[in-house]
């Protein structure tokens, strides 16, 4: 029997989605495989990703943070600076510009933390687009700064309450509203997961960012690095930081997955150490599920890695054991969201911090003619009141 | 023929769907006898999940009720292997991809045809992944049966030559759910899958009246109710079985003038 299906990784990715998005995403196949090759849309994305969301991000050298650890050289390369403060916008801003030519009018997105919507909000904004998020009751509260960021770009904020109210539920509702209204929106799916062919377009968006750390780091220290790692919920930046170093061997990939209370409790978010083969989302890949395939309520502090899947391209990864994932607890990114602000003043995002936690572990255990490069995928103002919480204190945001 | 097509031979046909384990398989048990004496001809039973992606609200409480019963896909396995003991009318599975894969597909396949399942409809599962699971069911005699859109178009003689069972036409754009009114050309879209299938078609989502019904299975050859049954039982929970009944033989009788 011929293989119909298309976007594998492995076994993993395909478009298991209803029979009414079918024609949609292949139309959006079909013009993103015309205009990635188009120098006029490569033009105006570079001028856009260049001009107005501040690109290429600085690759910066933390010196402090490297002295107190006393091991490997840690480089943090700093999606925070972008504009709207995390890698979102590259992806956003790409996407839009697609949808534009496609001549669709209307952007959808599903959001966790708020980066992803505020991104998108923000381009349709610029672009001149209306703009639907659809984001978990639960994060809205979580997040409300960034809710009211969304409003304030001209966006409308779906509040999401059903099943846990969070990002996976905000998935379903985009997805479910996509299947209401095909003809003028496009679905801005912000990371690399869903149907084929999100996973490949948004890892191709954020692909930037491994393309300018290669390119930083033969400049700075004229070698590639011994280890790029980076925060997963679905991956997106993790797949940007990881891509254009997939062929390099010699380049360790370690991908920072949320564990939440631990992976031992049923307080986790942590796909790879917890989950199991499954279909869902449009996606066959790892997910945090039960013996019968009910998808789990997972939990992370973090409500951008507070997802029970994973992009299938890590999935595959991680099958062939190119990538690795470790588990970071929310004990262990608060500590290190702390760490960062006080020892290089900069606030990460919590979902970033992941990352940083695990350089904290990891880089004493190296020597210092070695190399980290740390991905700082968002920066951490909309978590301040959060942690404040978490510490015991109540503040208004 | 499979039991199924058979299901719309000489008739149009009336295919009511309950959400198996709402409020629990007790109920559920009177509600789908209560179909098949009211004059159902196929009766879709739904396995619930945790995240219904092509399910409006009503469907989806549904679903959460079901599951905050402690229903399961074995409980459903015994459940129906006990109704098999007197309903004779087809049943057939709706579900999403991951009740089935989990649970290993040519197990779930094999169970299937141990309890006396006819067909299976996945609706996150399209054409192109189709052989994911149709394998499986084709090997083992049951139904995988597909679905056709609003937004198909050139796709739907892709889809109908390759039809088993029955064609599933999703009248409208969106999730389940009733509607006031069916804008989409059914008419056109049941043209061109005469051209291309060997199998009935019926049409559903949004279907609510007795009139609304008459027409899709006047159009094609027959009609499927979800959201409106199930809002039945939702409103009556334990007592939902006679009310069902009632408004399933209104159905029956709309359609079977049409």
């Amino acid at each position: 029997m011929e293989n119909k299906s298309k976007g594998r990784f492995g076994v993993h990715g395909g478009q298991y989605i209803p029979e009414t998005l079918m024609n949609a995403v292949i139309e959006l196949e079909k013009a993103y495989d015309h205009y990635k090759n188009d120098p006029e849309f490569n033009r105006e994305l570079t001028k856009l990703l260049n001009e107005y969301a501040g690109r290429p991000s600085l690759l910066y050298y933390a010196e402090k943070m490297t002295k107190d650890l006393g091991g490997a050289k840690i480089y943090l390369k700093r999606e925070d600076l972008n504009h709207t403060g995390s890698h979102k916008i590259n992806n956003v801003l790409g996407q839009a510009l697609l949808a534009k030519k496609m001549g669709k009018t209307r952007l959808i997105a599903e959001t966790g933390a708020g980066q992803h919507g505020v991104a998108t909000a923000t381009a349709a904004a610029l672009m001149g687009m209306e703009c639907v998020v659809f984001m978990g009751e639960e994060d809205t509260k979580r997040q409300a700064l960034n809710v009211f960021r969304m409003r304030l770009l001209g966006a409308e904020v779906i509040p999401v309450k059903t099943g846990t109210a969070t990002l996976k539920d905000a998935v379903s509702e985009a997805m479910r509203e996509w299947t209401r209204r095909i003809d003028d929106t496009h679905y801005c799916l912000g990371s690399v997961m869903g149907p084929h062919p999100f996973p490949t377009i948004v890892r191709d968006f954020q692909a930037v960012i491994s393309k300018e750390i290669k390119e930083q780091m033969l400049e700075l220290e004229g070698r590639l690095p011994d280890v790029v790692m980076a925060c997963v919920g679905g991956g997106s930046n993790a797949m940007g930081t990881f891509y254009n170093f997939v062929n390099d061997p010699q380049v360790k990939l370690i991908g920072c997955e949320a564990a939440g209370r631990g992976i031992d409790t049923f307080e986790t978010a942590a796909t790879l150490n917890t989950g199991k083969l499954g279909i869902f989302h449009g996606m066959k890949s790892y997910f945090c599920q039960d013996e019968y395939g009910q998808i789990a309520p997972v939990y992370s502090i973090s409500a951008g890695l507070d997802y029970p899947g994973i992009g299938p391209e890590h999935a595959y990864l991680h099958d062939i054991g190119r990538a690795q994932y470790v588990a970071i607890t929310d004990e262990e990114a608060v500590q290190a969201f702390e760490y960062l602000s006080r020892t290089e003043g900069i606030i990460p995002a919590i979902e970033s911090a992941h990352a940083v936690a695990h350089a904290i572990k990891l880089a004493p255990t190296m020597k210092p003619d070695e190399i980290i490069v740390v991905t700082v995928s968002g920066r951490g103002d909309k978590d301040v009141a959060a942690i404040a919480r978490y510490r015991g204190e109540e503040i208004y945001e | 023929m499979s039991k199924i097509s058979q299901a719309f031979a000489d008739k149009k046909a009336f295919i009511p769907f309950v959400t198996c384990g709402d409020p629990d398989l007790e109920t559920t048990a009177k509600v789908v006898r209560a179909m098949e004496e009211a004059g159902a001809d196929l009766i879709e039973l739904g396995i619930p999940f945790s995240d219904p992606t092509a399910e409006g609200p009503v469907i989806q409480a549904a679903n959460v009720r079901a599951l905050s019963g402690g229903v399961t896909t074995d409980k459903i396995f015994e459940f129906v292997k006990e109704l098999r003991k007197d309903v004779k009318v087809p049943l057939v599975f709706m579900t999403y991809a991951n009740v089935v894969y989990s649970y290993g597909t040519e197990r779930f396949v094999k169970r299937c045809v141990e309890v006396g399942i006819d067909g299976i409809i996945l609706p996150d599962v399209p054409f192109e992944e189709k052989e994911e699971f149709a394998p499986a069911c084709r090997a083992n005699g049951v139904d995988f049966i597909s679905l056709i859109a609003p937004t198909s178009e050139d796709r739907i003689a892709m889809i109908a030559s390759e039809a088993e069972g029955f064609l599933y036409i999703v009248s409208s754009l969106g999730v389940t759910g009733t509607r006031s009114e069916i804008k989409t050309d059914i008419s056109a879209i049941v043209e061109q899958v005469r051209k291309s299938a060997k199998v009935p078609c019926a049409v559903g989502f949004g279907i609510s009246t007795p009139e609304q019904a008459a027409r899709m299975a006047a159009l094609s050859d027959g009609a499927i109710v979800g959201s409106a049954i199930v809002r039945i039982i939702g409103e009556n929970g334990r007592d939902a079985a006679p009310y069902v009944k009632e408004y399933v033989k209104s159905m029956k009788d709309a359609v079977r003038e049409a």
